[in-house]
């Protein structure tokens, strides 16, 4: 060890002796003046191109900077994360934002930190899921200069009712309006008059705004219908997002029951849902269907089986995306407002897909209850207990 | 001098076994493992991030220590993720419930949370001596118990009295608040006066005290008390130790409720955070904590470095995801193979060990007949 440093030592002792005797040879002063004169005018030159590259990236990066934190899992769940993460890359293309993304650990002990970094290089920062809402307003609060958005929170302060922090803008969404429409799409398409609902996490007060909306929409339609509502898992248990297994053995007992038509709003955990359509369609030669939620699933499930595809009847959109590009772009615009921003019918924040054509023959229905729940004159509810719950 | 290098062998071996394959791994992911290497000491060597990793390894550290109790007398205790889960949440009702003093709120919350850790381990222990139930396979069934049982069952039952009144949302879930008089001050203001200002929002837990102490009193009662005496005694030869006046059924009751009461401590690093115990409280730090005994070999000082390593990698997953250097996996892959190579490198290490020892008897002992 010792050895290696004393030579490591003499070896610069070495090298700064040559360039002294370098330095004061009078016969190439000239020669090194004229280099490095050379140099000099080379290196403003490289610097100048620099400059003007850099001007022309700003100016196509007039949106800024911003960074988004997805909840658990990351990209590739086919639904929620999925969706922010095509809203950040709209705003990407579209209003020059240079993005970065990053998810928590698998047991989201990091959600905190990773906001902290994510404030400490952008402008605005986009957190997906309501998990970060206490962290958000922390992060809000400790960096007044940074914007902040999080996913289905409020970030109202419940003792005053003003916003959590004039930087913090909560992005919620009038699930229980789409979900009123595909209540409707089933009550009109069943032909059991028994639908099903399967909510993946129970009383948390997230979920239960689906299953009251497709209550609500399904009574709407046939005053008679049976709804059964099961759900996977209850919080403080989040597992029932990530629980195909569980929800196709629910799926298949209402199928068996007499329940011709499902609607999951269980993330993840829905595709068992699907499968178990299929199967029952298959053994017994009368077709059910099952209805998809966030994404359209039509589209996503297609990516996993093509073969599930014939079996969504609609799925509830939940247009995170386009509530990550809108308050990217007001952001941008100066626009940035703070505490809840609601994404509902009349902005198509949410809505029912039409992929594959199955509901084409009652969409004129459809979009009638929309236009009655935009007008104010159905006013759908967002707790099941109210609509025979 | 040579038992120097023999102890220095196992870790360092370790370390640079963890680095090479680490390397390795990065490489294949098609990240630069130096680009890797030098984001996470970056990041680390800013005082905030330095913040977070202490607040994370305490959690750790405690969990490791309640395991490493049992495994001290071979006591496999996998039930520390229930145990302190159960407790945590416990006493935060408690906690919420109750109005005093400040100093005798704050000893109320602990006590309660290390009774309740006490009792779910100690349910293990009875199981065990009076029917001979195996102790891994009862804690592993009290996790389940614990957490997809009275947890989602309690926190129902007790943020539904919270909802009179108040609107549920994702930020009001979880047990009713702790007031203020029973929230275990912080210690930043104690490191600031080293360290210099300590952003607001990122307060040194004052837990971390706590786990200092409780690793002082690990290290007395297994060295320097009878009980820790019979406890290691256990651990190494059972029988021998029944011979000697041990009675092994208290034991290992004993042991099991001090390994439960430390693990109800783990929670409240985070409840204590919060103040209060809420759904999406962080799971996973009981079988954590087991890999961190593991890799500090039960030492109190091992546990620590080792907490702190894992701590770092985890915090680590952040500035690779932001500066796009490697993808987040690589934390957890690289503390799998900090745990293996550790185990490989210490089994190494013993084998020469036993060998040079043998063959210095050997030596000896024909010495001993030349002469």
């Amino acid at each position: 060890m010792k050895k290696s440093i004393r030579l490591m030592l003499a070896l610069v002792a070495a090298l700064s002796l040559f360039a002294a005797a370098c330095g004061s040879d009078s016969v190439t002063d000239d020669v090194v003046d004229a280099v490095d004169d050379a140099a000099d005018s080379a290196a403003d030159a490289v610097e100048d191109a620099a400059d003007a590259v850099e001007d022309a990236a700003d100016d196509a990066a007039a949106a800024g900077d911003a960074g988004l934190v997805y909840d658990i899992g990351g990209r590739g769940d086919l639904s929620f994360n999925d969706s922010a993460a095509a809203g950040l890359e709209k705003a990407a293309a579209e209003l020059g934002y240079a993005t970065t993304e990053a998810s928590p650990n698998d047991d989201g002990s990091n959600r905190a930190e990773l906001l902290q970094l994510a404030a400490d290089s952008n402008e605005i920062v986009l957190a997906v899921g309501f998990l970060f809402a206490g962290d958000a307003a922390e992060a809000a609060a400790a960096n007044p200069d940074v914007n902040f958005a999080v996913i289905d929170d409020g970030m109202l302060n419940f003792d005053t009712g003003e916003p959590i922090a004039p930087n913090a803008a909560g992005l919620v969404f009038a699930e229980e309006q789409g979900s009123f429409l595909v209540g409707a799409a089933a009550a009109l398409k069943s032909e059991t008059g028994k639908v099903g609902f399967i909510g993946g996490v129970c009383c948390f007060g997230l979920i239960e705004k689906f299953e009251a909306g497709f209550r609500q929409g399904a009574l709407a339609v046939n005053p008679d219908i049976e709804i059964i509502a099961q759900y996977i898992t209850d919080a403080p248990d989040f597992d029932g997002f990530n629980q195909p297994d569980q929800a196709k053995v629910i799926a298949t007992t209402m199928y068996e029951d007499g329940a011709d038509i499902i609607y999951h709003a269980a993330g993840g955990a829905g595709n068992g849902m699907f499968a178990a359509a299929k199967e029952f369609s298959e053994d017994n030669g009368s077709k059910v269907w099952g209805i998809g939620v966030d994404s359209d699933q039509y589209n996503t499930i297609g990516t996993v089986d093509a073969s599930l595809q014939e079996y969504v009847l609609t799925s509830m959109l939940k247009r995170v995306d386009v509530a990550v590009f809108e308050i990217l772009k007001d952001h941008a615009n100066g626009d940035f407002a703070a505490g809840p921003q609601v994404y509902d019918l009349s902005v198509d924040g949410v809505g029912y897909s039409t992929t594959g054509g199955y509901v084409d023959d009652i969409a004129d229905q459809l979009d009638g209850f929309k236009a009655e729940i935009v007008a104010g004159n159905i006013v759908v509810s967002t707790d099941p207990t109210e609509v025979g719950g | 001098m040579r038992r120097v290098v023999m102890a220095l062998a196992a870790p360092i071996g370790a370390l640079l076994l963890t680095l090479i394959i680490s390397s390795i791994a990065l490489w294949a992911f098609g990240s630069n493992p130096f680009s890797a290497y030098s984001d996470m000491l970056g990041h680390a060597s800013k005082l905030e991030t330095q913040v977070d990793i202490w607040n994370r390894a305490t959690p750790l550290y405690l969990s490791a220590v309640a395991a490493a109790l049992g495994f001290r007398m071979n006591l496999f205790n996998i039930g520390v993720e229930g145990q302190y889960l159960i407790a945590a949440l416990v006493a935060a009702q408690v906690g919420g419930l109750i109005d005093l003093p400040q100093a005798l709120h704050i000893v109320v919350i602990f006590f309660v949370a290390m009774a309740v850790g006490a009792l779910w381990a100690g349910l293990a222990g009875m199981l065990n001596v009076t029917r001979g139930v195996n102790v891994v396979i009862s804690t592993i069934m009290l996790n389940y118990i614990a957490v997809s049982g009275f947890m989602a069952w309690w926190v129902q039952a007790w943020q539904a009295d919270l909802r009179d009144g108040e609107s549920l949302s994702a930020t009001n879930l979880g047990t009713k608040p702790i007031p203020k008089s029973g929230v275990l001050p912080d210690i930043t203001g104690f490191v600031e006066f080293f360290t210099g200002d300590i952003r607001e929002n990122n307060p040194v837990s004052g837990m971390l005290v706590i786990a200092i102490l409780v690793g002082v009193l690990y290290h007395v009662l297994l060295n320097r008390t009878t009980f820790g005496f019979d406890l290691r005694s256990s651990g190494i030869n059972p029988f021998a130790a029944r011979a000697g006046g041990v009675q092994p059924k208290r034991m290992i009751v004993i042991a099991m409720m001090l390994s439960g009461g430390i693990a109800g401590l783990v929670g409240l690093v985070e409840v204590f955070e919060i103040e209060k115990f809420r759904p999406n409280q962080i799971q996973g730090l009981g079988f954590a904590g087991i890999g961190v005994a593991l890799l500090g070999r039960n030492h109190p000082v091992g546990m620590a470095g080792a907490a702190l390593l894992f701590a770092f990698l985890d915090i680590s997953s952040g500035i690779l995801q932001s500066t796009q250097t490697a993808s987040r996996e690589i934390v957890t892959i690289m503390q799998g193979i900090v745990l293996l190579a550790a185990v490989v490198a210490y089994e190494i290490v013993r084998r020469v060990r036993e060998r040079e020892e043998a063959r210095a008897t050997a030596e000896a002992l024909a010495e001993g007949v030349a002469a």
